[in-house]
């Protein structure tokens, strides 16, 4: 049975822990009962999860839900600073788990290794008082959304590319039993796949996550506590490369599907194809099936010295980090050197994930009628998996 | 003068710029002058239909110009325009 707030006491270990917050008169010891008494979702444990989880549990939030479905990774060690080098190989909760309970033995955490989709979303969010989205991707920032919207949650969010930073406190409950606005009253629909390129693709700055997980936490804490003005109906943009602050309105959009005038969504809809994305390119694994190349089928073509072409839609700075040869042509400049595609052989193209390289091929197939065009399923990540363990993963 | 300020992710499609100065009388002209300077830009800023894409925003100061008369919004001199794209970091 969950303790009531009045329920909660203080052991004298735990009073010494948090006197920097009980001497504070605003926040004071009932406000760290609320702490205490709440229970906060953090969805992802990557950069922006490393110092919200780290902030949380110090701050001694009562029981902290973890959820990732990742492995540590050696290109996450650049910000996400819960793991250390250690870790590499680990389940991310099961590395997040340990090194938290280390820091603060008072804080329950319920961690599921999982990814967080429509047929799970609803059934963890609800188990929680408050949500952190913490994720990566536009698919499950609009999953996240929804599921706080329909299960009554706020939702702590904020999001980083290269130098830039947003953050924000959606469906916020206000004294009044109104809610604020939501993800959906920002923006409406993602963009486009292949328009904005991700972190994978685009990179970031390894603090910048740190600054906006950190911003991520104080809202939590604000939020949980009852202390300050939460950044709700508000939009907080932070430029790291100008160093520049602004802080925009946010008002209901009247057409949101969730919460405007005539609601038309009353439940979890399929994220991936909401967002446009089609999975099916780069889960293919069969060789050669569909116009898809598995990274083993590759290694065979190579082997038997078939003659093929082979090219590498990445950026320059990405083939210096790890490549297996071939004509480098990044994905922009493909239509600017389709003289150096050869109309004659098989050709094979690679990038990071696979992802680019069948955008590629997309636009080549239906833009000008090119055939015998095959996608790395995988990418040079599949390649440092399955055939090259010593390759460089980025 | 309109200032236009470009956010970090489009500044590529600006050469580099994180502002822009136009002459404008209303949203819509300023974008349109913007997108002249720097045409790399449009497809990230107006969908297929030349509407602005549904994942970007334009305000007015702190002010979403939908609360207002959308790209019709007229422009004094002074006033400060500002882009914001979604972004999601990490990876799909």
């Amino acid at each position: 049975m969950r303790q009531t707030l009045e329920e909660i006491k203080f052991s004298k270990e735990e009073l010494e822990r948090y006197s920097r917050h009980l001497i504070i008169p605003e926040f004071n010891i009932e406000g760290q009962k609320r702490l205490k008494h709440a229970r906060v979702l953090v969805v992802g444990t990557g950069g922006l999860g490393a110092p919200l989880l780290l902030y949380l549990t110090a701050a001694g939030v009562g029981t902290i839900g973890i959820v990732d479905f990742d492995i540590v990774d050696y290109s996450n060690l650049q910000r996400q600073v819960l793991f250390t080098t250690a870790d590499v190989g680990r389940p991310k909760v099961e590395a997040a788990r340990e090194r938290l309970s280390a820091l603060n033995p008072y804080v329950q955490f319920e961690v599921f290794n999982t990814r967080l989709d429509s047929t799970n979303a609803l059934d963890i969010i609800s188990q929680f008082d408050i949500v952190a989205d913490g994720t990566d991707n536009f698919p499950t920032r609009y999953l996240v959304n929804d599921a706080c919207v329909l299960a009554g949650k706020v939702n702590v969010f904020a999001s980083i590319f290269r130098f830039e930073g947003q953050a924000s406190v959606f469906n916020y409950l206000y004294a009044d039993g109104s809610r604020g606005p939501n993800y959906r009253d920002l923006f409406p629909t993602p963009p486009p796949p292949g328009l904005v390129p991700s972190c994978a693709e685009g990179g970031v700055i390894g603090v910048l996550p740190g600054i906006l997980g950190s911003l991520q936490a104080n809202e939590v804490i604000k939020v949980v506590s009852g202390v300050g003005e939460p950044l709700a109906g508000r939009f907080f943009q932070f430029d790291a490369a100008e160093f520049k602050t602004r802080i925009f309105k946010i008002s209901k959009d009247p057409e949101n599907p969730l919460t405007g005038q005539n609601p038309t969504q009353t439940e979890l809809i399929d994220y991936e194809f909401f967002c446009g994305i089609d999975l099916t390119h780069t889960t293919m694994h069969n060789a050669e099936s569909n116009g898809q190349l598995s990274v083993t089928a590759l290694n065979d073509w190579i082997k038997s010295g078939k003659d093929f072409q082979l090219i590498d839609v990445r950026e320059p700075y990405e083939f210096e980090i790890a490549n297996i040869g071939g004509t480098l042509i990044p994905k922009g400049e493909i239509l600017k050197h389709l003289e150096k595609i050869d109309p004659h052989k098989d050709v094979a193209f690679l990038c990071r994930s696979g992802k680019r390289s069948q955008d590629v091929i997309d636009l080549l197939q239906m833009e000008y009628g090119l055939k015998n065009l095959f996608n790395i399923a995988g990418g040079i990540l599949a390649w440092a998996d399955e055939i090259d363990h010593g390759m460089a993963k980025y | 003068m309109i200032t236009i300020f470009i956010p970090t992710p489009l500044r590529r499609f600006a050469a580099e710029q994180a502002k822009v100065n136009v002459n404008a009388k209303n949203v819509a002209e300023a974008i349109r002058s913007l997108t002249s300077i720097h045409p790399s830009l449009t497809p990230y800023i107006y969908d297929e239909a030349e509407l602005i894409r549904k994942h970007v925003r334009i305000y007015l100061g702190e002010d979403d110009i939908r609360e207002k008369d959308g790209i019709n919004t007229l422009l004094k001199e002074g006033d400060e325009l500002s882009i914001i794209p979604a972004i999601a970091g990490g990876s799909f």
